[in-house]
This record gives structure tokens, C-alpha cells and sequence, in this order.
């Protein structure tokens, strides 16, 4: 059986994870480890849960820009509560994803019923959020609440002796949750629908107000989670954290052969776009003499590559049957 | 089954927009088991009937029922719910969905909230080869397949949906021979199924094939319901334009005999055509010739005029130019080569309602020249000023705003911007639509005396009378297809009806 077309950018983004690893592998002693591959997951646990969130929007037909700020604005918000007022964690971290989601659907909102483009809309999201952190405090917030300096931690070992983070436990939990959200849900399947045509969807009689607004309340939902894993990691609140992370994002969401039209694409697709990011940020740490901005460029010519791969594919595949 | 109580019963329908009756006491009635044709040109309130029908718009005056049961319809999905489907003629799914999908996205099979994809592509595949006879592999995104097997997939969707009713809004409008008999295949079975189809067309031989009951509209007017058997082609097509043939008279001709004295070839079609527009036709036309298009709205008429100006890219073919010149052009080297085309929106793509006439009748010769060779005031005002006067365009003040003129005066303008540039060959697309009598007249007349001065015409118009008494040849269109040409003495309202009829 001949590999349908539709499959092709989801294989090849795998199929570069595993060369890349596997070059990696040879060229590195050391590197073929569990705990490489876990690392992996460690360190961009809060760009899995952002770009999750993001595949939805792309998906959609949309974009969200203000995902970076609001990672900022959730580390800021969480650091000020639990440092500066005392609150317990337990209350301040529902408070922040409740946050974030009212943050998301109020953008989804203006995007549907004013029609404006998501990305001025997502813009001004951006800027906003942003600046509230400066409002809150122009420093940064170390925290040393004790629930978190635990959480940050904890290792959990796994069996042959590596560990994972629970940041990254989380990040999996999401990843999972959304694949079956995106495939075997009425909302998934809309967006789906809402990203080929928004015209026909209307048509078809599907809920397109509800699931734009959903889309942009999940991708909000994501980025304060992902900024409540980014405090774990970090153990601090600042405004200038994750600066211009929404591009990472994209740029994660698209190698991982979503369509920025929208429409086509699969969550599992960005799962390993984000460790493709990651694994391009490995070998330059073991490579030692590279210095970190080689990660953008190897990630700028992926990028390249991957929109043009699918305006090839997408080219062919207009090139009908009967 | 003509015994049978009609499915769907429309009563006295009316329905009006600001200014315009878009449906007059209309009725229609479908039966189960039968095609049922929805005829009249373009304009004639076939889709506004349609949009009522499905909830897009809601009805002024009138009865709707359904099984003899009254309904009131106000909104797509309630249209749905009532067992009426429709199927668009721009195909409305996601092309990124599977097909399966497509048919089911909405109302996919679950289990406990989870998607059932084997289930769903089960009944897909079910309903496409049972009801459709169609085998296609439905885990296929639908953009993988040809616009004929998007159609039949939105048709399995609508019929899934609960049809009892399926209308069809010109379905064969972008499919080709082979894709239109696939199609009436299919029609056929449902109407077996007991379905009842309400098929919308231009197609006259179409109509023919398929439908077992037609009704016709005329201006947002009921005209009749017939059987399609009982209908002789040249009584459908005079029922849809409002004649009646002993009606018809012979008007004297004003151009005077086909003569063999025309000029060169001025330009020459070959073989032209474009998918879905016009089939490929041949036509000459030579210096001082008036050329006449005759057929029914939508029979391709602006279609073969615009491929002519260069406005639309052709399929196939090309045009030859004296000098042996050929190819396809651009409107820009159409105006080059002395093209004009007036054309029939004269509202959208000709005047400038807020520019003044003068303005608007130098429009074109300033374009021709380019903006580094601007007219002057003073040259722009003479210009204006003798075509005001040579025209009779009323008020005769240059300085006037446009939209504030008759539309007979708005088109003598656009007349005038096109003369300026000294056409060879001139395209008029209805140029005397909506405008009144007297102007009229001296429209008629300025084209035969241009033509005598040896200017060539390509004249479209809806009115055979007027056709006839510019034209000096006659081109007859059908169904998108060039059928007939008629010259010297069979130039008559009669011979030129049978032709439009066809078959």
C-alpha cells in the first residue's frame, strides 16, 4: 500500500527527528541516551504546551501572537501572588490558566464577531499582555515558595535510570489529550473543517462561532500553562521572558507540517517539531564552539524548507483524480 | 405517478427587494419520483426562488407546504429539518477533509463523545455506492477528486441529511459530457428512490433529457408548469423570452444586404473556447461588418465577447489579426489593436458615477496615451464637447456628474469614451438595455452609420428585433455553443427562433 499524500509532511518531520538524532548518535559520545531524548522533553516542555495550543489556532485558520506575552504575563502574575502577597499556589496557579483562557476567548471573541484578522487582534494581545507585566513590576520576581522550588526539582526516575521532570509529564499529558481532542472529537474535526472553509462550514451548519472562540480560549489556556511549567523551570517572573517566543512557536507548529492556511496538519506533527527544536539546540551544546544562534539558523532553513516541501505537495495533490 | 400529490407545494409567492419584484405569484409544485425543471434566462427569479426555498431569504406574501402540511422557512438549517436539500452550484465542503468526513462532519457517529472513523467511513462508503454508484475511496481528502465527484459527494451529504427533497442549482454547469451523463445516472435513481429533484438549468438539451416536469419563469413571474414531453423546444424558448410566434413580425431590416464587399477580415476566431463559458467556435468578422450574437441570456453570448476583448483567458484557440498576427491578447493589446468593448454592467465596469462626463469620456484615450502625455483642459473640453454634441447626450454640460444621467445619456458617454479612440472593431454588450425608446433608436443608428464608414461591431443584444435590424450576419448561440450562422434573406425573427430552440 502506497503511503497517502496526506501523510507525507507528519513522516518527514519524524523521519528528520530520527536522522538527526541518529547523526547526533555517531557524532557525539554520549548523546545516545535516554536521558538526551528526556532532556529533550525537559527543557521545552512549556513550548510543547504553547505550540499545542498554537496547532489548534493554525489549524483553525487563524494565528496567536500572544502567546509569548502571556507565558511572561502568567510567570509575572504567579511570582507576584506567591512572592510579594503570600497567596498559596494552590489557588494562584488555577487563577493564572483561568487567566489566560478568559484572555484567549476574549480575543477569539473580537476575531469572530468583529471580523477582524486574528493576527492584529492576536497583536494587540500581545502588546497588552506584555505591558501588564510592567504594571506589576519592572524587576524581576525570584520565587523561593517552597511548592515550587519542589516542583522544579523533583526527578522522577525512570526505569534504566534517567528522569523526567514533572513539567514534562505534563507536557505529555497535553500532547496526548489534544492528538484525541484533534481526532476524535466533534470540536477537533470542526476546526479541521473551519480551517478548509470558514464559508462552508456556515453552510454545513457546524458551530463556527463557538469554535473560533474555543480555539483562541485553548490557545490561551496552553500559553498560561505553559507559563506556570516556564516559573517551574525558571523559578522567577519577568517581563522580558520568552520574548519573541510566539515565533518559536509557529516555527515548531509549521516544521511539524501544518499548514499555515490552515486546514491540514496533525498535533503529533508539532510534538516533533518541538524536538526537532530541541534536538538542533543539543548537538550545538555538545558541539561546544557553535554559538546558540546557530540553533535560529538551522531553524530558519527548516522553515524554508518544510513551506516549500508542502507547496510542492499541495501543488501535486491539485493535480486531480478521478 | 402523475396521480400522486405534489411533495412540495409552493402557493402565490412573492418576494421583493428594495425597488425590484424578485418573485411575482409564483407556484411550484414537485412530486416525488420526478425531475422537475426549473427554466428561465438569466434574471428571471430562479435563484431568489431557490434561497426561499432554503431559508436564505424569507417570502413576503405566500404558502409553502410540505406534505400538505404549511411550513414557514427562515433559515438554512430549518430548510434542512424539513427534508429539503440543496446542493450549490460552487460546491460547498472543506477540501481538506476527507470525503467521508464531508459527508458526515456534523453528525459523525460516537460513542461516548468519541468519533466512531471506521463507522463513519462505513456509512460513507455505504451511501456513495448504494445510492450513487459511486466507488471512490473516502479516507481521500475531497481535494484529491475532480469538481463531479465533489458534487456527488455534497449530493450523499444532503441526502444523508434527510432529504425528501434535493435541489440541484446548476449542477452541470462545470462538468463535462461525460460527468453530466454520470450525473443524470444518478438523478435517475433517486428519482426512482422516490426522491423529488428540483433541477435548476440553462441547458435546454439538458432540461430535455432528464426532467419530467418543467415550470418556467420570466422576470420574477410564474409563466407555467408543463410536462416536458408535452413542451416542443421552440414553445419553451419563446415561454421563457415572452412571445408568442404568430406574434412575430417581419421588421425591415435597416442594414442594408449581406454584401460580399466588406473589407478584410478584421479579426478572425479560431477554434476559441474557455471551460464552462463557451464551447470552441470559429467567427470572422470583417471591416464594416455588423455582427449580431443572438441567444438567450446565459447561452454564452458575453462569454464569446470577452474572449474576443481579451477580458477572459481561452482554453483553446486563437485570434487572427490582418497581417497574420495571432495569439491571445490582454485588453490592453486589444486596445491597441483598435478593440472596443462596451460592456453590459454598465454600472460596475463602465461609467464612474463620481467623475463628470467629461471626465469619464476621456477616460480611455487618456489610458491609450499613458499618464505621461496628459490632455490638456482645454483639449479634454473640445474633445468632450463634440461628442456631447454629435451623440445628443442630454444635458449637454460636460461638467455634469454622471450617475446623475439617464442611463440611456450614461450610455452614449460610454459610447463616446470608446469612439475617441477610433475602434476598429467595437464590442456592445446589450447596449441599449434599460434605456428608453428614443435613445434607443439613435444607438441603432449610430451603429449602422459608423458601420458604413467602415468600423466593424460585434452586437449583443437580447431583443431579436433589434439584432436583426443592425445586424448584416447573425450568429445564433446554445447552450454555451455556437449553433448557427444566419445571413441575407433567412435573417428572420422565425429562423432565428428555431435556432435558439434548437433540435
Amino acid at each position: 500500500m502506497s503511503l497517502n499524500r496526506k501523510y507525507i509532511p507528519i513522516v518527514v518531520t519524524i523521519l528528520l527527528f530520527i536522522i538527526m538524532f541518529v547523526a547526533g548518535s555517531f557524532r557525539y559520545t554520549g548523546f545516545f541516551s535516554l536521558q538526551v531524548l528526556m532532556n529533550l522533553l525537559i527543557d521545552n516542555a512549556f513550548l510543547l504546551i504553547t505550540a499545542v495550543g498554537m496547532s489548534f489556532v493554525i489549524l483553525s485558520g487563524g494565528i496567536d501572537l500572544s502567546v509569548g506575552s502571556m507565558i511572561a504575563l502568567s510567570t509575572m502574575v504567579s511570582a507576584s501572588l506567591v512572592q510579594q502577597h503570600g497567596w498559596p499556589p494552590v489557588v494562584v496557579i488555577p487563577l493564572v490558566l483561568l487567566m489566560g483562557a478568559a484572555f484567549g476567548s476574549g480575543m477569539g471573541a473580537i476575531i469572530h464577531y468583529f471580523k477582524i484578522q486574528p493576527f492584529i487582534v492576536t497583536l494587540a494581545g500581545m502588546f497588552m499582555a506584555r505591558g501588564l507585566c510592567y504594571v506589576i513590576s519592572i524587576d524581576t520576581i525570584t520565587i523561593d515558595n517552597s511548592f515550587y522550588t519542589a516542583v522544579a526539582q523533583t526527578k522522577i526516575t525512570l526505569p534504566g535510570g534517567s528522569f523526567i521532570s514533572i513539567s514534562a509529564i505534563i507536557a505529555l499529558i497535553v500532547a496526548a489529550v489534544a492528538i484525541y481532542t484533534a481526532h476524535y472529537t466533534r470540536f477537533g474535526r470542526n476546526v479541521y473543517a473551519l480551517g478548509g472553509s470558514e464559508q462552508s462550514s456556515l453552510l454545513m451548519g457546524l458551530p463556527v462561532a463557538r469554535t473560533k472562540i474555543m480555539v483562541y480560549t485553548l490557545s490561551g489556556l496552553c500559553s498560561a500553562l505553559a507559563g506556570v511549567v516556564f516559573t517551574f523551570y525558571m523559578l522567577s517572573g519577568y517581563g522580558l521572558h520568552a520574548v519573541g517566543f510566539e515565533l518559536d512557536t509557529i516555527a515548531a507548529v509549521v516544521i511539524g507540517g501544518t499548514l499555515l492556511t490552515g486546514g491540514v496538519g496533525y498535533v503529533l506533527g508539532t510534538f516533533f517539531g518541538v524536538l526537532i527544536q530541541g534536538v538542533i539546540q543539543t548537538i550545538i551544546s555538545f558541539e561546544g564552539t557553535l554559538s546558540s544562534w546557530w540553533t535560529k539558523i538551522v531553524i530558519g532553513l527548516l522553515l524554508f524548507i518544510f513551506i516549500l516541501l508542502q507547496r510542492v505537495l499541495s501543488a501535486r495533490g491539485s493535480s486531480l483524480k478521478r | 405517478m402523475s396521480a400522486q400529490e405534489p411533495i412540495l407545494q409552493m402557493t402565490k409567492i412573492h418576494k421583493r427587494f428594495p425597488g425590484v419584484k424578485a418573485l411575482c405569484d409564483v407556484d411550484l409544485r414537485l412530486y416525488p419520483g420526478e425531475v422537475h425543471a426549473l427554466m428561465g434566462e438569466n434574471g428571471a427569479g430562479k435563484s431568489t426562488l431557490i434561497k426561499v426555498l432554503t431559508g436564505v431569504y424569507s417570502i413576503d406574501e405566500g404558502k409553502v407546504e410540505m406534505e400538505g402540511i404549511s411550513i414557514s422557512i427562515n433559515s438554512p438549517l430549518e430548510s434542512q429539518a424539513a427534508g429539503i436539500s440543496t446542493v450549490y452550484q460552487e460546491v460547498n465542503l472543506c477540501p481538506n477533509l476527507t470525503v467521508a468526513e464531508n459527508i458526515f462532519i456534523g453528525r459523525e457517529p460516537r460513542r461516548f463523545g468519541r468519533i466512531l472513523w471506521k463507522e463513519m467511513n462505513r456509512r460513507a462508503a455505504e451511501i456513495l455506492s448504494e445510492r450513487l454508484n459511486v466507488q471512490i475511496d473516502v479516507t481521500e481528502p475531497l481535494r484529491m477528486y475532480s469538481v463531479a465527484v465533489q458534487q456527488l459527494v455534497a449530493i450523499a451529504r444532503a441526502l444523508d441529511i434527510s432529504a425528501k427533497v434535493l435541489i440541484l442549482d446548476e449542477p452541470t454547469s462545470s462538468l463535462d459530457q461525460n460527468e453530466v451523463q454520470q450525473l443524470f445516472r444518478i438523478m435517475r435513481k433517486l428519482k426512482q428512490d422516490g426522491l423529488a429533484i428540483l433541477f435548476v438549468t440553462h441547458f435546454l438539451d439538458q432540461m430535455y433529457e432528464i426532467s419530467d416536469r418543467v415550470t418556467i419563469l420570466r422576470n420574477g413571474e410564474f409563466v407555467g408548469e408543463y410536462m416536458a414531453k408535452d413542451l416542443s423546444r421552440l414553445d419553451l424558448v419563446l415561454k421563457m423570452i415572452g412571445k408568442e410566434l404568430s406574434l412575430l413580425e417581419d421588421l425591415p431590416s435597416l442594414a442594408e444586404d449581406y454584401k460580399d464587399s466588406f473589407g478584410e477580415v478584421m479579426v478572425k476566431a479560431e477554434n476559441l473556447s474557455r471551460k464552462g463559458a463557451i464551447e470552441p467556435f470559429d467567427l470572422s468578422i470583417r471591416k464594416g461588418e455588423v455582427v449580431g450574437l443572438a441567444g438567450l441570456l446565459g447561452s454564452g453570448r458575453t462569454e464569446a465577447a470577452r474572449l474576443f476583448f481579451g477580458a477572459d483567458k481561452p482554453d483553446s484557440g486563437k485570434l487572427i489579426f490582418p497581417g497574420g498576427s495571432e495569439g491571445v491578447h490582454t485588453p490592453r493589446e486589444a486596445i491597441k489593436r483598435r478593440i472596443a468593448f462596451c460592456s453590459e454592467n454598465r454600472k460596475t465596469e463602465g461609467i464612474i458615477g463620481d467623475l463628470t462626463v467629461r471626465e469619464n469620456i476621456i477616460l480611455a484615450l487618456q489610458a491609450k496615451q499613458g499618464v505621461f502625455r496628459t490632455l490638456s483642459r482645454k483639449q479634454q473640453d473640445e474633445v468632450a464637447v463634440e461628442y456631447i454634441r454629435m451623440l445628443n447626450i442630454n444635458p449637454p454640460n460636460p461638467d455634469h456628474l454622471i450617475k446623475n444621467l439617464s442611463g440611456g445619456n450614461q450610455q452614449k458617454v460610454l459610447l463616446a469614451r470608446w469612439l475617441l479612440t477610433a475602434p476598429q472593431l467595437f464590442i456592445l454588450d446589450e447596449p441599449t438595455r434599460g434605456i428608453d425608446i428614443g435613445a434607443k433608436a439613435e444607438i441603432q443608428k449610430l451603429v449602422l452609420s459608423l458601420s458604413r464608414q467602415g468600423m466593424s461591431f460585434l452586437f449583443i443584444s437580447s431583443e431579436l428585433e433589434e439584432v436583426l435590424r443592425v445586424s448584416d450576419r447573425i450568429v445564433v448561440l446554445r447552450d454555451h455553443c455556437k449553433v448557427k450562422e444566419i445571413s441575407d434573406k433567412d435573417m428572420n425573427q422565425q429562423n432565428i427562433m428555431q435556432a435558439i430552440a434548437g433540435g
